[in-house]
């Protein structure tokens, strides 16, 4: 199931990749502040995700707390030479929501007594709906300030790119390259990483 | 620009860069028409721009994430509980955690137009109302600045000076211990009254709010971290307060939860958002503190004339006459307070008095949120006693 997994990570926003290394090591160290500020920094993020894939707050709920529980238990499951923990923790959030999501769907079958005969494939084809709109969402969050802000204005103002070029402040050629860029990102969501970690 | 052959390469790079406006409806109905027929005969752009097409309908708004501020302790809890730390927060230190990130997560929902908001500070002062407006950012800034006392005792910077040049060069800056003149310092320096913020646009504004913000939660976490690794060994450090007051490590986290949690509350209420309280284990730390600070409070106000002397000596140590404060509802619970002297020993054979409110109430008390003669307080005993010990409450307030 390779098109469920792996979240891309399109242009790191993140922290110099230091600061993950030195937050992984507090947390070996066994420091519960180190906990708290992980929660801050990510909780939104990792909630968010699991909430686009379940659709469920008290699913959403349990997959939190599962991810932070694990990488506090087991702070060297995550490597920072591999990428930032930021996608590090969308990947697990993706991966404990989808496990949910099809483990909810065997037990409804399970109960309905194997009556519907498709549902294998309509729960697959959920998977693949909300797997891409939760990889979206992150991509979103994760490009860069400016190409989001095109998308925004372009998008949800309905600003045309001339309009949009204006608003950033940018030449009109800037906008038409910025709406092009975040779009080719955004169309990342249908097709994930392969298990090596590059785009597809 | 349709009159032209679509093959132009100069043609096809300016229509290619037109892909992602095209596929958001963003550009011209004229370049709209150009692209559409380029596509005819282009194949590379036209699988370009049906990926780009379908990327659009992944776009949504980004919803508000309403993440429930109580969750962070649940979470936290049941990580903390399967693999114990090796360095934890002191149990004194907990309800200042919770509180910060609770305030934190309100700031992190406030729009644009609600951080012009003004807020209504209020505190007694020698058993008057006070009140002051400020803005939200000069609330982020009086927590920020007050904490600086906090910080300052365990070696940590002081944010007041913030900017200043190194030590060593430049005039030397003075360490400011009062924590209203703190307070006026900062607020000063930064522009933090409500007019002076009302003048910035919007953007400037929201910028300016983001910086306080910033350097109040890096030296939230700053002191949560170094007082873990202190430890116990912390605990009794004195904190000064100003004019020879000083506060136990302890006791003075306890008072930067309880303020941060009150002037929490102070902004919600500017921009109307709902403010829960506390978990009850720390509602009653900082309930308990504010009952172990209130012998020593009548004491003082006793010596300024704000209160009738005693009426007998009492030997420290010695039992003394005693009022039970019976706190209701979440966190709640029973104390009792030497109304003699502060070393004197509360004894139940000597009751004088009893005060029964709710805890919410008696926090809003002491917060100076509500008068001592408003306060909804059931109460028996000698009035002269109960009303010196709801006036000495609402005198543990102040800006």
């Amino acid at each position: 199931m390779t098109n469920t997994q792996g979240i891309p990570d399109p242009v790191g926003r993140d922290g110099p990749p230091a600061r993950d290394r030195k937050t992984q090591q507090r947390l070996a160290r066994g420091e519960a502040a180190a906990l708290g500020e992980l929660y801050d920094q990510y909780a939104p993020l990792v909630y968010g995700l699991a909430l686009r894939v379940l659709d469920d707050e008290e699913a959403a709920d349990t997959v939190l707390t599962e991810v932070f529980s694990y990488l506090w238990q087991h702070p060297d499951a995550y490597e920072p030479k591999r990428g930032p923990l930021r996608s590090w923790l969308a990947n697990m959030a993706h991966k404990h929501a989808v496990r949910r999501l099809r483990w909810s769907a065997i037990q409804a079958k399970a109960e309905e007594g194997g009556a519907a005969e498709d549902s294998d494939g309509d729960t697959e084809a959920r998977i693949r709906d909300v797997s891409a709109a939760a990889r979206a969402d992150y991509i979103v969050t994760a490009m860069p300030a400016g190409l989001r802000a095109a998308l925004e204005l372009a998008y949800f103002k309905r600003h045309d790119y001339r309009r949009t070029a204006a608003d950033l402040n940018v030449s009109e050629a800037e906008a038409r390259r910025r709406l092009r860029l975040g779009l080719q990102l955004l169309s990342t969501a249908y097709h994930p990483p392969t298990p090596d970690g590059r785009p597809a | 620009m349709t009159g032209r052959p679509t093959s132009d390469p100069a043609d096809h790079q300016l229509l290619k860069s037109l892909l992602g406006a095209w596929a958001l409806a963003a550009c011209s109905a004229e370049e709209s028409a150009a692209v559409e027929e380029h596509l005819t005969d282009c194949g590379s752009c036209a699988d370009e721009a049906r990926r780009l097409r379908e990327a659009v309908a992944l776009l949504h708004p980004q919803d508000s994430l309403d993440l429930d501020p109580g969750l962070r302790s649940k979470v936290l809890a049941t990580a903390l509980d399967r693999r114990r730390p090796r360095i934890p927060l002191p149990l004194w230190a907990e309800p200042y955690d919770a509180e910060t990130a609770r305030l934190d997560a309100l700031l992190h929902d406030m729009g644009e137009a609600e951080w012009g908001a003004p807020v209504r500070l209020s505190w007694y002062e020698e058993d008057a109302p006070a009140s002051r407006e400020i803005s939200v950012a000069g609330v982020i800034g009086h927590l920020m600045a007050v904490d600086g006392l906090v910080a300052l005792s365990l070696g940590l910077p002081d944010p007041l000076h913030m900017g200043a040049p190194p030590e060593g060069e430049g005039p030397a800056r003075p360490v400011l211990t009062c924590p209203g003149e703190r307070t006026e310092t900062f607020w000063k320096e930064a522009g933090s009254a409500h007019e002076q913020q009302q003048r910035l646009t919007a953007e400037l504004r929201r910028s300016h709010a983001g910086t306080v913000r910033g350097v109040w939660r890096d030296q939230n976490y700053s002191l949560i971290r170094t007082a873990s690794f202190a430890g116990g060994g912390v605990a009794d450090l004195g904190v000064p307060y100003g004019a020879g007051v000083s506060l136990p490590l302890r006791d003075a986290f306890l008072d930067r939860a309880f303020e941060c949690w009150m002037h929490a509350w102070d902004v919600a209420r500017a921009i109307d958002y709902p403010y829960v309280v506390p978990d009850a284990a720390h509602l009653h730390q900082l309930m308990d503190l504010a009952a172990r600070l209130l012998p020593g409070v009548i004491a003082e106000r006793r010596r300024t004339g704000l209160a009738a002397p005693p009426r007998r000596l009492v030997a420290a140590g010695s039992p003394g006459r005693t009022l039970h404060l019976e706190l209701e509802g979440e966190g709640g619970g029973d104390w009792y307070i030497p109304l003699d002297s502060p070393a004197a020993m509360a004894s139940p054979g000597e009751m004088v008095a009893h005060v029964a409110l709710e805890g919410l109430e008696f926090c809003r008390l002491a917060a100076g949120h509500v008068s001592p003669e408003e306060a909804a307080a059931g109460h028996d005993g000698e009035r002269g006693e109960i009303r010196d010990f709801l006036y000495a409450t609402a005198s543990l307030s102040r800006l």
